[in-house]
Formats: C-alpha cells, sequence, structure tokens
C-alpha cells in the first residue's frame, strides 16, 4: 500500500502497470451498455473517482512523485466526491459489471466498489492486511465537517480511510527534507532550508553531505 | 537575416505581417529518423540566445545541444550598422561583443542560414539523492541564455534540482614553442633549457569548448520548473513546485527564498507553482503562475519575502464549461513576457492568454490552440495527457504568439490580423524551402480531403517546445526527438 520507504525499481513498476491498467480499463468499458458506447458518454463519476484512486496511488508509487500531477489528481478527487455527495441516486443502466451505481455518500453499494478496489489493490501490491480492515457494513466515510472551511479544503472522507495517515501520509513521504532530522539540532526547521543557505549559522550544507556519505558508508571518518 | 540588413531585422518583416500572413518553409531538422526513440534522445527544452545566433536544446538525457546560425562574411561597416539596428529594436542590450563574435566566424558561401552543431556537451549526470533513496532526473528542464558581453558565450542549464553556469568558448589558436614543456606537454628540465624562446600562436581548427563556471546546488526541495536570467544581468530566480529563489550568478553558496508557498501543514497544499519569469524591462519585478490558472505579480522593493503579490491575474471560471477537469485545464503550464514588457502570455491545457499588466480581471485576448479536446477531456485524464505542458512563446515584434499542441502540430496567432494557421512538423514535408502547408482539424460532421479527425491525431507526437528567434522569423520546434526550424519564404 502506501507504506513509506516502500520504493520500487522501476522495471518492477513497468511490469506491473499494464496489469493495473488493463484491471482499471476492463472495468470501464464493462460498465457501458452497447448503447453508451456507440457514442462516448463522459465517465459516471464513480469510475471517475476510482480511476482518479489509481493514478493516486499509482503517482505515490513512483519514485520521487510529480507534486503538481498529484495536487491536481487530489483537486480533481475532492470535486468528484463533493458531487457525489451531491447527487441523488441517479437510475443506472443496466450491467452487470462490477462497478457500483451512483452512491449516496455512505453507502453499501459504495463499500462494495471500494472493497473492490482495495482487492484489486491488494493483490498488485502484495499486502493482504487492507481486506481485513474495511468490514463492509461499516461507514467508510465520515460526515462531512460542519460547514464550510474556506482555509481548510474538505475531507476525502474514504479516500482517508485509504491512506494509512489520512492526508498526511499523502504528502508527507514526498517532504523528507534532511533539514528536518534532529540528527542536526543546529539547523532550523521545516520552513528554513533555504533560508539556512542565506542567514549562515549552523552546519554548512557540504558538511552535512559529509556527513551523509559517513553514514552512508561511502566514506569513513 | 541577420547581417544582411533586409527587412529591418525588427522581427516582423513589414509592419503589417505577422505570424500566419509569413509563408512558413522548412529550413531543416535536426535529429535521428528511427521510429524507435530512445527516451535519452527526447529534447525538453529549446532556446535561442540574445542575438538568435546560438540555438540550444536540452534533453533527457542531460546533454545540451548548441547550433550556431551559419553567417556570410560581411564588411566590419554593415556588420556595425546592422547590430546598431538590432539593438534600438529588440529587447536588452546589445553590446559590441556581438559584432565581433560574427567577424571571428568563418565564411560560409551559402548564407541561408542554416544551423549548425556548434557545440555538444554532458551538462547533467544521473544522481542519486542517499537520504531518499531516489534518482535525480538529468533531464534538462530548462535553458536561459545569458546576454553576451565578451568573446565567450553563457548559459544556465537546470535538471529537477541543480543549476549550472555553462561557459562555451572558441579556441582558434594554440600556443606552440613553450620553454617549460615540450611539444607532447611533458615537462622539460629546467636545468636542461639552455635558451629562452617566444612561444607563438599558431591557428588550429577551431574547438569550442564548454566547462562548467558555476553550479547552483542543494538550494530546491522540490522539481524546478523554471529559471529567468533578470535584467539586471547579475541575479537570476529558479522556481520549483513551491518556492522561488533569488541567485546571484556569482555566488553559488546560497540564494535567497522570495517565494514560499508551502503550507505549515501539507495535507492543505492545493496549489503548486508551475513557471516564473523576470520582466524584461524592471529587474524588480517577476510574475509566477499555479495549478489553479492564477498568475501573481511581484515586486521585490516591497518586501523581501514575495509571498504577497503585487498584482494577481485570474480570468473567472466560465460556469457554462465547468466539468471535474476545469481546474486541470487551467493550470497554467507555461508564462512569458512580451518584449515590450507591457503583456504576458499564458498557456493553460486548451488556449494561450494575452495580459495587459495593467488589468488583473482577465486577459485581453485569448486564443483556442485546440477546442475540440474539450469534449475528449475524459479520454486525456485517463492517458494523463491533460497534465502536458505546453510552451508558448513571442515572435521577435509581439506580434505574433506560437504554441505546440498534437499529433506534431503547432499553432501560431497572428495579433493585429486576428488570424491563426495549424502546421505540422513532419518529415514528410521536409523537403528544402518546401512551404508548410496548414492543416485542419475535422471536428465533426463530413470530414473533407486534407483533413484529420480528432480521432486520427497521435497524442504521443506532442510538441510541447518552440521558440522564436528574438529578431527575425525563425523558429524552432521541438517534436519528440527532432528539432525542426523553418524560416518565413522572405528569408
Amino acid at each position: 500500500m502506501l507504506c513509506k520507504g516502500v520504493k520500487r525499481k522501476r522495471e518492477e513498476e513497468e511490469e506491473q502497470e499494464p496489469a493495473a491498467q488493463d484491471w482499471w480499463l476492463e472495468e470501464a468499458s464493462s460498465s457501458l451498455s452497447p448503447e453508451e458506447e456507440a457514442s462516448p458518454a463522459p465517465l459516471p463519476p464513480s469510475s471517475l473517482f476510482n480511476l482518479s484512486i489509481f493514478k493516486l496511488h499509482h503517482g505515490l508509487r513512483r519514485g520521487e512523485p510529480d507534486l503538481r500531477h498529484l495536487v491536481l489528481v487530489v483537486n480533481t478527487l475532492r470535486r468528484i466526491q463533493s458531487s457525489m455527495a451531491l447527487e441523488p441516486p441517479a437510475p443506472e443502466p443496466p450491467s452487470p459489471a462490477p462497478v457500483s451505481p451512483l452512491p449516496v455518500v455512505p453507502d453499501a453499494p459504495m463499500c462494495t466498489s471500494v472493497s473492490a478496489l482495495l482487492d484489486d489493490l491488494s493483490h498488485i501490491e502484495g499486502l493482504s492486511d487492507t481486506q481485513t480492515a474495511f468490514p463492509e457494513d461499516a461507514p467508510l466515510s465520515r460526515p462531512p465537517e460542519p460547514g464550510p472551511d474556506p482555509g481548510r479544503p474538505a475531507p476525502l472522507g474514504s479516500l482517508e480511510i485509504l491512506l494509512e495517515d489520512g492526508l498526511e501520509g499523502l504528502f508527507d513521504d514526498i517532504d523528507t527534507s534532511m533539514y528536518d532530522c534532529e540528527l542536526w539540532p543546529n539547523l532550523k526547521t521545516d520552513s528554513g532550508e533555504t533560508e539556512d543557505k542565506t542567514q549562515g549559522p549552523g552546519l554548512d550544507v557540504s558538511e552535512l553531505d559529509y556527513l551523509m556519505d559517513v553514514l552512508v558508508g561511502t566514506q569513513t571518518l | 537575416m541577420a547581417g544582411a540588413g533586409g527587412g529591418g531585422g525588427l522581427g516582423g518583416g513589414p509592419a503589417a505581417m505577422g505570424g500566419s500572413d509569413l509563408q512558413w518553409c522548412f529550413s531543416q531538422v535536426k535529429g535521428a529518423i528511427d521510429e524507435d526513440v530512445a527516451e535519452a534522445d527526447i529534447i525538453s527544452t529549446v532556446e535561442f540566445n540574445y542575438s538568435g545566433d546560438l540555438l540550444a536544446t536540452g534533453d533527457k538525457g542531460g546533454r545540451v545541444v548548441i547550433f550556431q546560425k551559419e553567417q556570410e562574411m560581411v564588411s566590419p561597416l554593415r556588420v556595425a550598422v546592422s547590430s546598431a539596428r538590432h539593438s534600438c529594436g529588440a529587447r536588452g542590450r546589445h553590446s559590441p561583443y556581438v559584432a565581433m563574435s560574427r567577424l571571428s566566424n568563418k565564411s560560409r558561401l551559402h548564407s541561408r542560414g542554416e544551423y549548425n552543431v556548434y557545440s555538444t556537451f554532458q551538462s547533467h549526470e544521473p544522481e542519486f539523492d542517499y537520504l531518499k533513496s531516489l534518482e535525480i532526473e538529468e533531464k534538462i528542464n530548462k535553458i536561459r541564455w545569458l546576454p553576451q558581453q565578451n568573446a565567450a558565450h553563457f548559459l544556465l542549464s537546470t535538471n529537477d534540482k541543480t543549476i549550472k553556469l555553462w561557459k562555451i568558448s572558441e579556441r582558434d589558436k594554440r600556443a606552440e614553442g613553450y620553454n617549460l614543456k615540450d611539444e607532447d606537454g611533458r615537462l622539460r628540465d629546467p636545468f636542461r633549457i639552455t635558451a629562452l624562446r617566444v612561444p607563438i600562436l599558431k591557428p588550429m581548427d577551431l574547438m569550442v569548448e564548454a566547462s562548467p563556471r558555476r553550479i547552483f546546488a542543494n538550494a530546491h526541495t522540490y522539481h524546478i520548473n523554471s529559471i529567468s536570467v533578470n535584467s539586471d544581468h547579475e541575479t537570476y530566480l529558479s522556481a520549483d513546485d513551491l518556492r522561488i529563489n533569488l541567485w546571484h550568478l556569482e555566488i553559488t553558496d546560497r540564494s535567497f527564498n522570495i517565494v514560499d508557498i508551502k503550507p505549515v501543514n501539507m495535507e492543505e497544499l492545493t496549489e503548486v507553482i508551475t513557471a516564473a519569469e523576470f520582466h524584461p524591462h524592471q529587474c524588480n519585478v517577476f510574475v509566477y503562475s499555479s495549478s489553479k490558472g492564477t498568475i501573481r505579480l511581484c515586486d521585490m522593493r516591497s518586501s523581501a519575502l514575495c509571498d504577497r503579490h503585487s498584482k494577481f491575474f485570474e480570468e473567472p471560471e466560465d460556469p457554462s464549461s465547468r466539468s471535474f477537469f476545469s481546474e486541470i485545464i487551467s493550470s497554467i503550464s507555461d508564462v512569458k513576457f512580451s518584449h515590450s514588457g507591457r503583456y504576458m502570455m499564458t498557456r493553460d491545457y486548451l488556449s494561450v492568454k494575452v495580459w495587459d499588466l495593467n488589468m488583473e480581471t482577465r486577459p485581453v485576448e485569448t486564443y483556442q490552440v485546440h477546442e475540440y479536446l474539450r469534449s475528449k477531456l475524459c479520454s486525456l485524464y485517463e492517458n494523463d495527457c491533460i497534465f502536458d505542458k505546453f510552451e508558448c512563446c513571442w515572435s521577435g515584434s509581439d506580434s505574433a504568439l506560437m504554441t505546440g499542441s498534437y499529433n506534431n502540430f503547432f499553432r501560431m496567432f497572428d495579433r493585429s490580423m486576428r488570424r491563426d494557421v495549424t502546421l505540422e512538423a513532419s518529415r514528410e514535408s521536409s523537403k528544402p524551402r518546401a512551404i508548410l502547408k496548414p492543416r485542419k482539424v475535422c471536428t465533426g460532421g463530413k470530414r473533407k480531403k486534407d483533413e484529420i479527425s480528432v480521432d486520427s491525431l497521435d497524442f504521443n507526437k506532442k510538441i510541447l517546445h518552440t521558440a522564436w528567434h528574438p529578431l527575425d522569423n525563425v523558429i524552432a520546434v521541438a517534436a519528440t526527438n527532432n528539432l525542426y526550424i523553418f524560416q518565413d519564404k522572405a528569408n
């Protein structure tokens, strides 16, 4: 899943990519009735939601995620989710596919599709513990926070449960600034990475590099 | 053409002409013809220098290739006259050394102004960040030239993390007859020297050397997307997803952070910086664009940390075209000031907008690049094409704009005539001086002959990087691993 530090080599990722993508494409195409396939209709929000989740996971699995890509996908997910929350349940075209009908927020059909998503993800990621964490009848999303908070973006509800640490885990992995590490208490905190260069006191960047080399073992003290 | 004295050299020929009145002809194509494109050969940035005599490209493999325009030998008097004319009209300062470098070039019989390889060097190598266990890509994100101040040329090139200042200099003489070393370079025993001689300079084959003069490292936690040289020619800015730093070209061990949009709590992150540029004349002013389609203009005189903008440019969203993808397609992928400094241009996924710096509420001009893609946004989101970052550029006289699209198409907009044209960079239309035929995309209904339907477009053939000669109607278009150079017929 989204464990920190699990960084796959590029070749492994590329091998698994086609399999993961095929899964999504299969679901999407089978959800359309023959009439709909003839004239391509926009995908229902639930499929877009699944697609966005897939993109998010794929983006995070990469060595160093593209922050712009990530932010845009997350913002799109928020839009989709808030629109899914607002929409009344719409009649679905008859379809044998596992893709769920448009859900109202905490709903069994939503659980089904998310569980299906998790099943497939755990198959891909090789982790089995995610399956046990989500009993199907438990509500998957928290009720929306009372009143809009302009400063804080809307919580993603079920998305947060998918991520181990909630949204903190989403971006946390990216910002592993070496200056946050407690090994160097002289340095300023997070916001001061670049200020450090201008203001002087504390360890020199070249000294830090040297210390890192020592730790990694390429150099000996 | 530069130096020839024709057309005024002010970047547009006769005043009425703009991008679409001109007839564009194929001039050259650089790069391998193979269908199998090596990832490392994919061109990632293209930039003319201030005189337009040099054209630099950077690629995913971290290499920089510089092309030089072949000059016909002109008399010193004519060179002085034409360079004076150039300094009146074009942006920036032109030093007398521009004329000097022309004199030193070898003369060629043909004067069609072909660009030939001048220098190739490995700018960045793949690196490994030991702390994060991550590879740092060597891909060159941007190249920016410095104005020429002596016989050598300087440029800044950057990958995701490190900016380098390169000096490109010519050597066409070598010294012979050293006292302390012999012809092979071996040191001579001083006691064996019985007579002194004066070394003499002998001509040699022109050698162009590139050497890294400064390395500006360790100042960016996130990926660098832009660099921009200031009009003071002493400082430059570098921007990553969340921060913008100001550097002095002489100082590598420190930089000033002038913009920081990183939220205290990373889970509140909703917006990133996508591009930044200094104003061409006002050295205290710069702009940066965001993933939410906004542009902020900042004045460095107002405060040291420019988190609070002086001007905020945003066009209100059109409620009728709202979709899940509204934000993604509003994300600005490039921002460029006009040469005059009065306007700036932004590129989002579907359009190019021209803004008057004095009006923040909406752009003064909007040009649709490929509006036919609006109904395909879902598929483009699925295959990630919606995240492609297209660049844009102004013509030398600011009368025309250019930007790329898919299927190796690129678009040119004539601002004064309000006309536009779609052209294609392809091997098929690559006969010398062949005039490019305008292309048309069929959006529905009956497809006419020579039109191409939207569904037939090749989304793997994207033109993200284009450059327009600062003075003449010469354009460089990067199509994956090939660099196309087109000139207008008059040239």
